[in-house]
């Protein structure tokens, strides 16, 4: 399950930048088309979280839809899953969104 | 002002009783560095690296056993593998040099397994390596190990539909091989269905038919291999 190890990147990303700080709440953003599952990232996240400054913190996840542009016709249109291909036909399309993965921000309590 | 979490940081907004800590970072940044890394190294080394993924028993150690021996070009192997050296051990018969690297509990490969592989294997300028992943169809296809090219190997017995079942394997790929193709008048397997489906998900991807065993199509694979876009 690589949930596991995206989940245990998270954590790490955020204690190098943060050291021993008291994390209350981190903001993720699991793209629809990112191959990540976000039920199991929350899964993974209480249980990787336990002992550490991140213990109880909240975890936000925002899901943004799949998005690509067709460069045949020049139209946008929403992905729902990985099939490339635009309502004109075509098949040459490049994806805007829904792809990422990424820490959004994290919030620090006062100590 | 508090020493916490480096409020003195421009990115640090503070309320009245948290610091939100703007980090808009990529979860996968640190594997991507060392992938980065990696893909500086080999291509210093004048070393093309192949990420070979496919899913259990689809014929990846054959297919490199019978590679090794045929395409006269130094060939060196980097195998991931749950548990055993089994896999390791045929390649070492092959006489090329290879690395194992247990990945345990892990499912996948990632840039970090891959870094310290390299500097034990230390593979021979010029030549081609191959990193065998772990069998599975899902996680490697989200780390990015620093290779110069992507393979994918679906066997014929793996039923219909997997390029869609798996869209992040078969979208990321450069090279689809089909493999066990002497096995097609036994199986329902429809190959231009296969070839639609893998279309759907990457336009531009290599498609090849081989039989690993019988030999079919591997003169193409090797051509793929020797290919001058390689640097
Ligand atoms: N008929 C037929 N059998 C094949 C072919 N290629 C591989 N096999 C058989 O498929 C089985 C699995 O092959 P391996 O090469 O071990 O597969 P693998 O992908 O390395 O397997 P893992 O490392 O366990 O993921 C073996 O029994 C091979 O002999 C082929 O082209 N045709
Ligand atoms: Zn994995
Ligand atoms: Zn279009
Ligand atoms: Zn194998
Ligand atoms: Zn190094």
């Amino acid at each position: 399950m690589h949930e596991m190890a995206i989940t245990q990147s998270v954590l790490d990303a955020i204690v190098a930048r943060l050291g021993e700080a008291p994390v209350t709440c981190v903001r993720l953003e699991i793209g629809r088309l990112s191959g990540v599952v976000p039920d199991s990232v929350r899964f993974c996240f209480d249980v990787l979280c336990a002992g550490t400054s991140l213990e109880g913190a909240r975890l936000d996840i925002a899901e943004p839809a799949g998005r690509a542009r067709c460069r045949d016709c020049g139209g946008e249109f929403t992905l729902d899953d990985f099939i490339l291909l635009c309502p004109c036909g075509s098949a040459d399309v490049s994806v805007l969104a829904g792809r990422e993965l990424r820490i959004a921000s994290v919030e620090v309590g006062h100590v | 002002m508090c020493d916490t979490c480096g409020c003195s940081d421009s990115a640090v907004r503070i309320t009245d009783h948290t610091h939100t800590v703007v980090m808009e970072q990529d979860i996968l940044a640190k594997n991507d560095e060392l992938a980065e890394h990696n893909r500086a190294h080999l291509r210093a080394s004048d070393v093309f690296a192949i990420n070979l993924m496919s899913s259990p028993g689809a014929g990846k150690t054959t297919l490199l056993e019978r590679t090794i021996r045929a395409l006269g070009v130094p060939c060196a192997v980097i195998e991931g593998d749950q548990e055993t050296l089994l896999d390791a051990e045929r390649i070492k018969a092959t006489g090329a040099p290879v690395v194992q690297i247990n990945t345990g509990a892990g499912c996948h490969l990632d840039a970090a397994m891959l870094h310290r592989a390299l500097h034990a294997l230390a593979p021979a300028r010029g030549s081609t390596l191959f990193i065998e992943n772990v069998g599975n169809l899902v996680c490697p296809a989200l780390f990015d190990l620093g290779e110069a090219a992507r393979v994918v190997i679906l066997s014929v017995t793996e039923g219909p539909g997997k390029p869609v079942k798996y869209p992040h394997m078969f979208a990321a790929t450069d090279l689809v091989l089909l493999n066990k193709v002497d096995l097609l008048p036994y199986v329902d397997f429809d190959v231009a269905e296969f070839e639609r489906d893998v279309r759907r998900v990457n336009p531009s991807a290599a498609l090849l038919q081989v039989s690993a065993t019988r030999g079919d199509g591997l003169t193409d694979w090797y051509d793929w291999l020797r290919r001058p876009a390689r640097s």
